[in-house]
């Protein structure tokens, strides 16, 4: 009878599989005893992995981001920039208003029922553009472009890295960072703010529309975006500000992944995916702390 | 019994300085070494070919000589200048020197011919100076270079439209453009019918013959290393088997080498390993 394996913390197969080998009931307990209890240890060690590489993975988007404010210095092709603001604005803004503009609605249609039975109705367009400009439009912005436009970006750069062609742009002492990064980022860093003061403006008209269906008037829906909104007008600049840092996420991890990209065709479809998660996640992460920065510390 | 390396044509038969110099070249991913100190020299205008087994390390050294991976260890000197240490803002002028023609072309896919041959005149190091160039002129540059690899008036084909054979002719003629003194092809004529393999081989030749360029071509395409090569190069297992002339090869002892230009099955080289 040979002794059961035991399995180790990396076994690819997870510590919970039953080896068919054992051949007695005793050592089938023991075994899955065992192995949950190297799961209990597995389980800090894979968080601290996973935070370790979340801190690499800054790291590279920050040296990124040095190199491409280096590169800056020596100019962009203003050809390229205009190219890269078209491609990423124009293909992205029917997305975004879209999905800012029915994000509006929605939130008219919640809220004008909530406030009508307080007798505040009126009130739902102010209340619908703060949430909008303050988190909605910004946030879908980003998270669209990302979806749209990073996706693309990665793709393209995947491509071009598996068939040798960012190679072949470094054998003509072309900079990739020059030609294919810098570009991008600052388009995007541009195209962001704009976006997002459309997606602000569908996703009012989507609640005004709405508002209007639930028997409120376009002049009180207005009428209460002027008074909540304007009584303090840094909300819409703050709001827009966001962007300006998710355009910067969306163009670096767009371009970080196409270019570390390897494994041909499947390679690039791994990559344009985790451009996407990586994007969206860490506009989520980068909103909560320039939120918080913006609207409660109180620095600003 | 392998002829001792004393005996082969080691060093660039002519006496002038090397033009790259790779000492003791080291390469490694991970625990696995790749190139296991690699030595040679190759003379100006010279074409050295390097041959081995899939998998040998013949590419990676090409990599290592266009700048594009760092050695682990070793240095690789172009003229005087050691690029395994360069930065790669540094090694960015150095690859102005060299053009790499690669094994499947890498042409630019969203761009036509035209712009595939001039992008390294516009957007290399050379880009004030060619900025200058009236339109005509650029295009009459690109139209020299397409005559010369043998394809004219193609210019406004997109790369997806062409044959590999076109599309490797038009990646020589990117690689010329800004005028080379080092031109790097990785498998030149793998995949080709005998017919545009041989129009590539003579590509190869007038290349140096008409600019004086140094080459080193990596081929497993035994009778376009006999046709083209003034010394060659086999690598096995990441370390330089022999480096001779063709003639030294053909008549070498060395099983090793025997068995791979041979091609034969039977031999040292562990096939089914592979």
């Amino acid at each position: 009878m040979t002794t059961p394996e035991r399995h180790s913390p990396a076994a690819p197969h997870g510590p919970h599989r039953h080896d068919p080998s054992l051949d007695s009931t005793e050592e089938a307990i023991e075994e899955t005893v065992s192995a949950a209890g190297e799961g209990l240890i597995l389980w800090p060690r894979l968080a601290a992995q996973a935070f370790v590489a979340m801190f690499v993975y800054l790291g590279e988007i920050v040296a990124l981001l040095g190199q491409t404010l280096v590169a800056l210095r020596r100019g962009v092709n203003v050809n390229d920039l205009v190219r890269q603001m078209s491609v990423i604005g124009v293909e992205t803004v029917p997305i975004a208003l879209m999905t800012v503009g029915f994000s509006g609605a929605v939130l008219a249609l919640y809220s004008v029922d909530s406030l009508r039975r307080y007798g505040a109705s009126n009130l739902v367009g102010g209340i619908v553009a703060i949430a909008i400009v303050r988190e909605t439009g910004p946030i879908l912005a980003g998270v669209v472009t990302a979806a749209r436009a990073g996706s693309a970006m990665t793709a393209e750069i995947a491509s071009m890295k598996v068939s040798e062609q960012i190679d072949a742009l470094r054998t003509m002492a072309v900079s990739p960072i020059s030609y294919l990064v810098l570009p991008r980022t600052l388009a995007s860093f541009l195209v962001l703010p704009l976006l997002g003061i459309l997606s602000n403006v569908a996703g009012v008209i989507g609640g005004s529309l709405v508002a209007a269906a639930n028997g409120v008037p376009y002049t009180a829906y207005f009428n209460s975006i002027h008074l909540i909104l304007w009584a303090d007008g840094r909300d819409v600049t703050r709001g827009l500000f966001k962007t300006f840092f998710f355009g910067i996420i969306v163009a670096l991890v767009g371009c970080r992944e196409g270019l570390n990209t390897s494994g041909g065709a499947v390679g690039v479809g791994k990559s344009t995916t985790r451009c996407v998660v990586i994007s969206i996640v860490l506009i989520f992460a980068a909103n909560f702390f320039l939120s918080f920065l913006l609207f409660q510390s109180g620095l600003f | 019994m392998p002829d001792s390396p004393s005996q082969m044509s080691e060093t660039p038969s002519q006496s002038v300085f090397p033009k790259i110099r790779v000492q003791d070249v080291h390469f490694a991913v991970d625990e696995l070494e790749i190139l296991k100190g690699i030595s040679l020299e190759i003379a100006p205008g010279e074409i050295l070919c390097v041959m081995g087994l899939s998998g040998a390390g013949k590419s990676t050294l090409t990599r290592c000589i266009a700048g594009l991976i760092r050695p682990t260890r070793g240095n690789i000197l172009i003229d005087d200048d050691d690029i395994s240490r360069m930065t790669e803002d540094q090694l960015l002028k150095i690859r102005a020197k060299i053009g790499v023609v690669f094994q499947y072309a890498a042409l630019f896919d969203s761009m036509n011919v035209y712009e595939n041959i001039a992008f390294g005149l516009l957007r290399g190091p050379m880009r004030q100076e060619n900025r200058r160039l009236s339109k005509v002129a650029l295009m009459r540059r690109v139209a020299e270079l397409l005559h010369e690899v043998g394809l004219p008036g193609i210019e406004k084909r997109m790369p997806a439209d062409l044959s590999g054979g076109m599309r490797r002719r038009v990646g020589l003629a990117r690689a010329l453009a800004t005028n080379p003194e080092i031109v790097l092809y990785d498998e030149p004529t793998s995949g080709l019918d005998p017919v545009t393999g041989a129009a590539i081989d003579q590509l190869i030749l007038s290349t140096r013959d008409r600019n004086g360029v140094t080459s080193v071509v990596v081929s497993h395409d035994m009778s376009s290393i006999y046709h083209i090569a003034d010394r060659i190069l086999m690598i096995y297992e990441g370390k330089k088997q022999i480096l001779g002339t063709p003639k030294e090869i053909q008549e070498t002892d060395d099983p090793i080498v025997r068995q791979f230009i041979t091609g034969s099955v039977e031999g040292p080289i562990n096939v089914k390993r592979r």
